[in-house]
């Protein structure tokens, strides 16, 4: 064989690793959680229940499904308004000024702070900040961890976004000028509409993200294995459950634990692809 | 040295010592004077970079969307001065077509029309809004080519349909004036002749003024021409004795093509 | 003949400009409070963790809940530091980069070499779809990989794992992305001498888009930098300092997350998520100058 066949070969395996391990992924997810589905049945996604005394093990994947769900949902309604401002600010009002560049790598640096640094910051600042309100006796809760959670996915609402709004084309906008205008109803009537589906796709990127999210929202959500009863109750969420409580996991929880892993893997994948799609549709 | 228009009754522009900047020192358009004759078509040419396109945009003040702009002198529309007006009341006076087409992709044709009525929120009963719609597409004759598709979006048009689908929102408004900047430099000879011809038409209801880099379009359809070079206002006359018998050097530079 | 007569319009123009004035205020005003939170928390954690960094928070191991305890009840720095949270996250990226950057930049010039196949479309697709899944799933599936089989025990190799295939689909997309900024002139003139392949790969493909591939690199380590919650089920943490990466590793955001949950700790958590921040930011900003220089570069 030429050297240059051998060299396309090797980078065809390489290539392979990727569907290797997503298919590993799959499978092992599966398998681990055979067990849970076996004895508790697909009646496992919507048990409420999570009893760990040996004896009378039930375990649930409802109360977390819910908390995650409400926590990354509120998150996004949260960090829309913010997110969306700042987009506009960065493209279309204050385009290509310093202030504006300034801006967008403050936004950027959000995304660099770590999970867990995130969860501190929660933790010593914003819990006794909505303790202060009187909002919350412990400051734990839905409430709390959304917020957390909606600083921590501004980036990623943002910064497509920004690079779909800046891609109006100029002259559509002077053609709305031109029919007397004004700039918020340029925004709304033309940039909006033209870049509608760049937007909401960056908009379910960032709920994709924040589903996955571990460290800050175990942090502060309370850890409470229950659906959420209110807006400033405490709950718990997939990943947060996963993590407190793999590390000494064995038999039965252990696989209940990898079902509710594949779950959110399950969750997670539908919404990314579903951002994607959008993406790859309409550009 | 500039030329105030031959004496025409209400001219219903008035441009008076006209000058732009957009960085301290270099000036876009200086020491423009000139009356516009009301309904006719008045063309705008010169070499690039000469000020044709900022001096049109005066018109509705479409230069002030850009930022660090400096407007000396005034612009008169039926004796206002325009720089006092609201941009709004003002755009609604003075409609604009672009060089490229430019139809809002998101909307249908029969909203593209009535665009200017939905953006500044005017709320139209739904016939009053039909009649619109049916009296600016056929004034650009593109009625009994679209009455049937009203509801699609028109990206289907070809270049020369958008055109006159642009024009036709413009229209819309029903404006005193009607600016087109280069309006047919997009276009094949076909749909460019279509489109002197409406603009010809329409001389009896609006008054025109035309950016062209076409010689031989400011020839065959407008009734006064502006030779404009480096920003200044060189020469200004009829059309027909701008072109035989041209009194500036730099004008007949350009016209019989030394330049630009 | 002209368009209907438009009678004087019922319309709102001093409200419309007010809206739009009060419109740009709001933009404003959202905008600002957007960037708020970084300045608190950046705030936060310079006030708090500056006090306890001095020498021997960079070489020595986590003390524990006793010491710092007296050390408190006797105002004292506590002692100790984490050097084996930074040495434990040294091996554990070290670990990772080893097995990430080589994969991905070879499977990103597969895709750059190969586009437009059905294939390649596939594998870009899947790529994407890796590079959603949540840090913790990645750690139950390294758990299940290498703790139950392969190292029969944590380990920071298991760590190492995880962190690998978070890393990969960004090595992926930044290498292919970066390879198609080469102007194909280059690679068309390579080939066209009669270099083999594997040559015009290592000796222009990967030298000509270096700053590019450094800088996906980057940006990918200092995302792995800061993940605790795969780390807790693989490399689980130690309080001494482990080179052997079958067994279990310190990191520094584990160490963190221990400092968090001990409530004598509490001092150590600052600084140590202030050398955390330090590390992250200082890679995203040498990252980000290093794409800016590129980018004027191509400019002149």
């Amino acid at each position: 064989m030429s050297s240059d066949k051998v060299t396309k070969t090797v980078l065809f395996s390489a290539s392979l690793l990727v569907l290797i391990v997503s298919a590993g992924i799959v499978f092992s997810l599966a398998k681990g959680s055979i067990p849970a589905f076996k004895e508790f049945g697909l009646k496992f996604i919507i048990t409420n229940e999570w009893n760990p005394t040996s004896g009378k093990e039930v375990y649930g994947a409802l109360p977390f499904i819910a908390g995650t769900l409400i926590t990354s949902i509120l998150a996004l309604i949260i960090c829309l308004p913010l997110a969306f401002s700042t987009s506009l600010f960065v493209a279309e009002y204050f385009r290509n000024t310093r202030v504006a560049n300034i801006l967008s790598s403050l936004v950027d640096l959000l995304s660099g702070i770590p999970s867990i640094v995130y969860g501190l910051w929660g933790f010593y600042t914003l819990r006794p900040f909505i303790i202060k309100l009187g909002l919350s006796d412990q400051g734990f809760g839905i409430f709390t961890s959304s917020l957390i959670l909606a600083i921590m996915i501004i980036p990623y609402a943002t910064s497509l976004s920004t690079e779909i709004i800046a891609m109006v084309p100029d002259e559509l906008k002077e053609a709305a000028y031109s029919l007397g205008a004004t700039r918020l109803e340029v925004i709304f009537h033309v940039i909006i509409p033209t870049a509608s589906s760049g937007i909401i796709a960056s908009y379910i990127l960032a709920l994709g993200r924040a589903l996955g999210e571990t460290m800050a929202v175990t942090m502060l959500i309370g850890n409470s294995n229950v659906i959420p009863s209110g807006l400033f109750a405490t709950g718990n969420t997939m990943a947060s459950i996963i993590a407190n409580q793999f590390g000494e996991a064995s038999g039965l929880k252990l696989s209940s634990l990898i079902a509710i892993g594949l779950i959110l893997f399950a969750i997670t994948g539908i919404v990314n692809s579903l951002g994607k799609y959008i993406i790859r549709k309409f550009s | 040295m500039t030329e105030t228009l031959i004496k025409t009754d209400n001219p219903v522009l008035k441009v008076r010592d006209l000058s732009i900047s957009y960085e301290a020192g270099k000036f876009a358009v200086k020491d423009i004077n000139a009356d516009i004759e009301s309904k006719a078509i008045t063309a705008i040419m010169g070499p690039s970079g000469c000020g044709k396109s900022t001096l049109l945009r005066a018109f509705n003040r479409m230069h002030e969307l850009y930022p660090d702009i400096r407007t000396e002198g005034t612009i008169l529309l039926d004796e206002m001065d325009i720089m006092k007006m609201s941009t709004i009341e003002l755009r609604r006076k003075v409609g604009m077509v672009f060089q490229r087409p430019n139809p809002f992709p998101t909307m249908n044709i029969y909203e593209n029309v009535i665009a200017g009525y939905k953006l500044n929120g005017i709320k139209l009963k739904r016939s009053e809004r039909d009649d619109i719609v049916e009296k600016a597409l056929t004034e650009v004759t593109l009625w009994d080519e679209v009455k049937d598709s009203l509801f699609k979006k028109g990206t289907f048009l070809s270049g020369g349909q958008q055109q006159r689908l642009c024009i036709a929102r413009a229209l819309a408004f029903n404006p005193e004036v009607l600016l087109l900047d280069e309006p047919t430099s997009a276009l094949d000879p076909i749909s460019t002749a279509r489109i002197e011809d409406l603009l010809v038409n329409f001389k009896k209801d609006y008054t025109i003024l035309l950016v062209t880099h076409n010689m031989s379009q400011a020839a065959r359809i407008s009734d006064n021409s502006m030779f404009m070079y480096l920003g200044e206002l060189v020469e200004y006359g009829k059309t027909d004795t701008m072109f035989t018998n041209p009194k500036d050097s730099r004008t007949e530079g350009y016209l019989t093509g030394k330049f630009g | 003949m002209s368009v209907n007569n438009i009678p004087a319009f019922i319309d709102n123009i001093d409200g419309r400009n007010k809206k739009n004035k009060l419109f740009l205020g709001l933009v404003i005003a959202l905008s600002v409070l957007t960037v708020l939170p970084i300045v608190l928390i950046v705030s936060k954690i310079i006030i708090n963790g500056i006090g306890q960094i001095n020498f021997n928070f960079f070489v020595q191991t986590s003390p524990d809940s006793l010491q710092a305890m007296s050390a408190i009840a006797n105002q004292e720095t506590i002692p100790g530091g984490i050097a084996n949270g930074i040495l434990g996250t040294f091996l554990i990226v070290i670990v990772s980069s080893a097995m990430a950057i080589p994969a991905g930049i070879m499977i990103g010039i597969y895709l750059y070499e190969n586009q437009g196949r059905r294939y390649s479309n596939f594998l870009r697709s899947t790529t994407e779809i890796l590079q959603g899944v949540p840090s913790i799933v990645l750690g139950i599936i390294s758990y299940l990989w290498v703790v139950k089989n392969i190292t029969n025990g944590f380990s920071a190799f298991a760590g190492s794992v995880a962190l690998s295939i978070m890393m990969l689909p960004m090595i992926i997309r930044s290498t292919e992305e970066t390879m198609k900024m080469i102007p194909n002139e280059i690679r068309e003139a390579a080939f066209a001498m009669g270099t083999p392949y594997h040559k015009v790969i290592l000796r222009i493909l990967i030298p000509t888009g270096f700053s590019g591939l450094s800088t996906g690199i980057l940006l990918s380590i200092s995302r792995i930098l800061g993940e605790t919650a795969p780390l807790m089920m693989t490399a689980l943490g130690s309080t001494i300092i482990n080179y052997n990466i079958t067994k279990p590793t310190s990191a520094v955001p584990l160490l963190i997350w221990e400092f968090y949950n001990d409530p004598n700790m509490v001092k150590l958590v600052w600084s140590s998520a202030l050398f955390l921040m330090i590390f992250v930011l200082t890679l995203n900003i040498l990252s980000g100058s290093l794409s800016a220089k590129r980018k004027t570069g191509r400019k002149k």
